[in-house]
C-alpha cells in the first residue's frame, strides 16, 4: 500500500509553526534557576512533535536538527542539566532557524544548512557529542546465505496480558522464510489448576531464511522480557542436531522428559498455526521497511510559484451563526418569491416592503457574520513582541517588562498583516529612545525596570492600538531645534507641544544623535504614518517629559467594507469615506476668498478651508459650477481640512471595496471602486491622494500650499 | 471491522496514522490526548490502541496504565509511539502494560507491518 504523505504536509507545517510559537513564548518566560517543569515540558513536547513529524514526513534536515534540541531539553527536564541563559538564547535562535527551515520546505525548497549546522555544533558542544562527520556506516552488501535457525520460544504465563499474541509472531516468522513449527503443550496443568488467562504453550521453530538473525529478534522484540527466547544457528533442518543443545533447550522448555512431549505438528498443529503460516511465505517485510521515497518533497526542482495558500482557523460559533443567517435569508427569499407570484394589491405591496426590510436586515447580519470570519484576535501580532522586546532590550542593556492588554480584541486578518511592521517600528523606538537605561532610571527615581505596554481595544467602528512606555518622553526642545535646523519650522514659530510632537512624523526627521543598530536609520516615523494611513488609519503621539510616551494607532476594523457617503458630481456618483467627513454645508459665498491663481478658500469659523472642485479634478462636464448652488463636504486628512465641492449629497451606505489596482490600474485620487445597487461602478475618493493630485500640497510634504500668513492677509 | 483508537496530540501525525489504518480497512477513532482517549475507550471497546507518549493533559504511559487496569482492556494490544531517543520510555511503557512500541519516525508501511504483530 502506498500512501502519499504530502497530503499531511500542510497540517504538519501549520502545527509546527504553532509549536514554534509556543516554544518561543515559553522560552521567553523562562528564568534560569526558577524554571518550572511544566514549562520545560511544553517546550520539550513542541520540539518532540516537530521532530517526530518531520522524521515521518521525510524532512530529515529538520528532524536531525531538532534531535539535538530535544536531547538538551530532555536532560534539563530530567534534571540532569541546569538551565542557563545560554541555553535559552541558543534555543531561541533554534526556533528562528527551524522557522526558516520549515518555511523553505513549505515552499518546496531545501533549507539552507549554514545556520542549522552552526547551531547544531553549539548544541553538540554543550552536550559533549562528537559531530558525526562520516554519516551512517555502510553495511556490507555481501550476498546473504540461506541459514537455518533454531528458535525456542517459551512465553511466560502472563504473556496474553501484555496484549501480545504468539500466533501473530509465528506468522511473522513464517514471512521470513521456510518455517517448521513444533508446539510443546506439556506445560498445560491439570484441568482444575487451569487458568484460562495464562499461556501454557511453548514452541520450537526451525527457520530457513536469508534474513539476518536480527530480523528474528525483531519478531520477539516486544516480548523479550515476557518469554524465554533463544535463537541458535544450526546447519540445516534436523541435520546437525546437537544432542547436548537439544537437552539444554528441552530443559528450558519443559522440566519433563522431552521425547514424549515434543510432537511434530507440521500438518495438524494446535490452532492450525502452520497451515496459516505456510500460506504467507512471501517475505514482504523487508520491502515494507523501506522508507517511502516518493513521499519526500522533490528537492531538485523547487517550485518558483508561491503556493502559500493560507488558511485561518474559525471558531465553530462563527460558522454556526453563518448557517443561522443563511437559514433566515432562505426563509425571507421564499416569502418574497411567494409574494412575487401574487397579484399586486395594497396589502401585498406592504407585505413586500416588509419582506424587503427583512431582507436588508438579513443581509446586514450575514455580512457582519462573514466579516467576523476574517477577524482574528490581535494576539497574533502581539505574540511576536515578547521576543522582540527581549532581544532589543538585551542588546541595549535595558530592563524592560512588556505588558500586553486586550489581546483578544479582534481585527481583520488583512489589516493585521499590515499593521505589524509599523508596530515593530514604534516598539523599537520606545525601547531605544523612550525607556532609559537602569542607571538613568534609578537616577530619575524610577524603577530600574521600564514598562512597555501594548493595548488594543475597540472604539466605535475602529480598533485602537496603544504603544505606551514609561520612559523619558519626547524631548520637545531637541525636536524643535532639529526641526529648525532642518528648515521644517522657523525659529520664532510658536508651537504647542502637540504640534512639536507631530514633527517627528515628518519625512527625514530623526532625533537620534547616533545611528544605532536599532533605530535612527532614516526609515522614520513618516513611513510608519504613511503605512498606517494606507490602511485608512491614523497615528498620533502624546508625551510627557520624564513620564513616558503613548503612540495611538486607530484603524478601521476591516479593509473590505467602508461606510461611505455617496455624492453626485455631474452625472457621476462618487463615494467619500464617512470616517473622514467633518461636516457638509452650503457655501456662504461672502466667506470665500481667492488665494493665488485659482484656489478658493472658505472661512469657516476660524479656519480656512481650501475648496477642491471635484468636477474640475475629474474633468466632468455638466456639473454645477456656482459655489452657492453646490454643496461643500469638509473632510479631514493628515490633520488638514479641505472642502470637496459636490452637486448633491446622496445616501450613506456601506460599500464593498473592490481593488482598482487589481482590476484596472492605480488611479491617483481614487482608493478603490464599488458596485452600486443599480449595477453602476462608483469610485471611492482617496482624500489624501486627491489633495496631492490637486497640487494643493507642497511636494514631499504633508503641508498644504495654503500658508497661514497668506490666509491672515485675506481676512 | 477491527476498531482502533489512535491517540496523538499532533494533528498531522494523528491524520497520517488514521488515514493509513483506514486505508488498510480498520475503523479508526482519533483522540488528541490520553484523557480524551480514556473516556472514549470507556464508552466502547477497541481492538487496539495506538498512542503517542508525550502528550499534554494525560501522557501515553498513564493512558496505558489506566486502560490495562480496565477489565475490558486486559488483553487488548496497546501500542505506544515513541522516538528512538525516548527508548528508555519503552521499559516504562512495558511496565505500565504496553504490548509494544512503534519507533518514530515511521512511514505508513512500517506502521502496518508492525501492527500485524498484534492484530489481524
Amino acid at each position: 500500500m502506498s500512501i502519499d504523505l504530502s497530503q499531511f504536509f500542510e497540517v504538519f507545517f501549520e502545527e509546527s509553526f504553532e509549536g514554534l510559537d509556543a516554544m518561543e513564548a515559553e522560552l521567553l518566560n523562562l528564568r534560569p534557576g526558577e524554571e518550572d517543569s511544566e514549562t520545560i515540558n511544553t517546550i520539550f513536547r513542541a520540539a518532540h512533535s516537530i521532530k517526530g513529524g518531520s522524521g515521518t514526513f521525510g524532512f530529515t534536515s529538520v528532524s536531525d536538527f531538532t534531535h539535538v534540541l530535544e536531547t538538551l531539553l530532555d536532560q534539563i527536564r530530567d534534571g540532569r542539566r541546569k538551565l542557563t541563559s545560554e541555553h535559552i538564547n541558543l534555543l531561541l535562535q533554534s526556533v528562528d532557524c527551524l522557522r526558516a527551515m520549515l518555511s523553505a520546505l513549505q515552499n518546496q525548497s531545501e533549507p539552507d544548512p549554514t545556520e542549522s549546522q552552526k547551531l547544531k555544533a553549539q548544541f553538540e558542544a554543550i552536550l559533549g557529542i562528537e559531530s558525526e562527520a562520516g554519516g551512517e556506516e555502510v553495511l556490507s552488501e555481501a550476498e546473504p546465505d540461506k541459514l537455518t535457525f533454531q528458535i525456542d520460544f517459551k512465553p511466560h504465563a502472563h504473556l496474553f496480558k501484555t496484549g501480545n499474541e504468539p500466533l501473530y509472531m509465528i506468522g511473522e516468522l513464517a514471512e521470513l522464510g521456510d518455517l517448521e513449527t513444533q508446539a510443546f503443550h506439556d506445560g498445560i496443568p491439570p484441568f482444575d489448576e487451569f487458568n484460562a488467562e495464562d499461556c501454557y504453550l511453548a514452541w520450537r521453530f526451525f527457520l530457513t531464511t536469508t534474513a539476518p538473525e536480527t530480523a528474528i529478534h525483531e519478531v520477539f522484540e516486544w516480548v523479550e522480557d515476557d518469554a524465554d527466547i533463544s535463537v541458535q544457528l544450526c546447519g540445516g533442518l534436523f541435520e546437525e542436531f546437537d544432542d547436548d543443545l537439544d537437552k539444554e533447550i528441552a530443559a528450558t522448555i519443559s522440566s519433563k522428559d522431552t521425547p514424549k512431549s515434543v510432537e511434530t505438528i507440521e500438518h495438524e498443529p494446535a490452532e492450525n498455526i502452520t497451515a496459516q503460516v505456510k500460506e504467507e511465505k512471501a517475505p514482504s517485510a523487508t520491502a515494507a521497511a523501506q522508507p517511502a521515497l516518493s513521499a519526500k518533497p522533490s528537492t531538485s526542482t523547487p517550485k518558483t510559484q508561491d503556493n502559500t495558500s493560507t488558511s485561518i482557523r474559525v471558531g465553530i460559533d462563527k460558522v454556526d451563526s453563518l448557517i443561522n443567517m443563511v437559514g433566515e435569508l432562505v426563509i425571507t427569499q421564499a416569502m418574497l418569491s411567494q409574494l412575487g407570484e401574487q397579484d399586486m394589491t395594497d396589502s401585498t405591496i406592504s407585505a413586500l416592503q416588509e419582506g424587503l426590510a427583512q431582507l436588508a436586515h438579513n443581509t446586514r447580519d450575514l455580512q457582519e457574520s462573514v466579516m467576523r470570519i476574517r477577524m482574528l484576535p490581535i494576539s497574533f501580532v502581539f505574540s511576536r513582541f515578547p521576543r522582540l522586546v527581549r532581544d532589543i532590550s538585551q542588546k541595549l542593556n535595558k530592563q524592560v517588562e512588556l505588558k500586553l492588554l486586550g489581546e483578544q480584541t479582534e481585527l481583520d486578518k488583512t489589516v493585521m498583516e499590515k499593521i505589524s511592521d509599523p508596530m515593530v517600528h514604534l516598539v523599537r523606538n520606545s525601547l531605544d529612545h523612550g525607556i532609559e537605561t537602569p542607571e538613568q532610571r534609578i537616577a530619575a527615581g524610577k524603577d530600574p525596570v521600564g514598562t512597555l505596554t501594548l493595548n488594543a481595544f475597540h472604539q466605535g467602528g475602529n480598533i485602537v492600538i496603544e504603544i505606551m512606555d514609561d520612559g523619558q518622553g519626547l524631548n520637545t526642545d531637541k525636536i524643535k531645534q532639529k526641526a529648525i535646523a532642518n528648515g521644517l519650522i522657523n525659529e520664532d514659530d510658536e508651537l504647542s507641544s502637540e504640534e512639536v510632537n507631530e514633527l517627528i512624523f515628518r519625512p527625514g526627521f530623526s532625533t537620534a544623535d547616533t545611528v544605532s543598530d536599532i533605530s535612527g536609520r532614516g526609515v522614520g516615523m513618516d513611513v510608519v504614518r504613511r503605512n498606517i494611513q494606507a490602511l485608512n488609519g491614523s497615528v498620533e503621539v502624546s508625551s510627557a517629559r520624564g513620564v513616558g510616551s503613548t503612540f495611538t494607532i486607530r484603524l478601521p476594523l476591516t479593509l473590505a467594507i467602508l461606510d461611505g457617503q455617496l455624492v453626485q458630481v455631474a452625472e457621476h456618483t462618487y463615494i467619500i469615506p464617512l470616517i473622514s467627513i467633518v461636516e457638509s454645508l452650503q457655501i456662504d459665498v461672502k466667506k470665500v476668498s481667492r488665494v493665488g491663481k485659482n484656489l478658493d478658500v472658505l472661512r469657516l469659523r476660524d479656519e480656512y478651508i481650501p475648496i477642491l472642485r471635484l468636477f474640475d479634478i475629474f474633468n466632468h462636464d455638466g456639473a454645477i459650477e456656482e459655489l452657492d448652488k453646490s454643496l461643500l463636504v469638509v473632510v479631514e486628512s493628515d490633520n488638514q481640512k479641505v472642502g470637496l465641492l459636490v452637486d448633491d449629497l446622496l445616501a450613506q451606505q456601506q460599500v464593498v471595496i473592490k481593488s482598482l489596482e487589481a482590476n484596472y490600474k492605480r488611479v491617483d485620487g481614487i482608493s478603490g471602486a464599488t458596485i452600486l445597487g443599480d449595477g453602476r461602478v462608483s469610485l471611492i475618493i482617496d482624500i489624501s491622494g486627491l489633495v496631492k493630485l490637486s497640487g494643493l500640497r507642497k511636494p514631499g510634504s504633508q503641508e498644504l500650499v495654503l500658508d497661514p500668513n497668506l490666509a491672515e492677509a485675506i481676512s | 471491522m477491527k476498531k482502533i483508537l489512535a491517540v496523538d496530540d499532533s494533528a498531522s501525525m494523528r491524520q497520517m496514522v488514521s488515514f493509513t489504518l483506514k486505508k488498510a480497512g480498520f475503523d479508526v477513532t482519533e483522540a488528541k490526548d490520553g484523557s480524551e482517549a480514556l473516556s472514549l475507550a470507556k464508552q466502547q471497546g477497541y481492538d487496539a490502541v495506538i498512542s503517542d507518549v508525550n502528550m499534554p493533559v494525560m501522557d501515553g504511559i498513564t493512558l496505558i496504565r489506566e486502560l490495562r487496569a480496565l477489565p475490558s482492556y486486559k488483553f487488548t494490544p496497546l501500542l505506544m509511539l515513541t522516538t528512538e531517543s525516548g527508548l528508555d520510555k519503552k521499559s516504562e511503557g512495558k511496565a505500565a502494560g504496553a504490548t509494544g512500541w512503534i519507533v518514530k519516525p515511521f512511514n505508513p508501511e512500517q506502521l502496518l507491518a508492525v501492527l500485524k504483530k498484534v492484530i489481524r
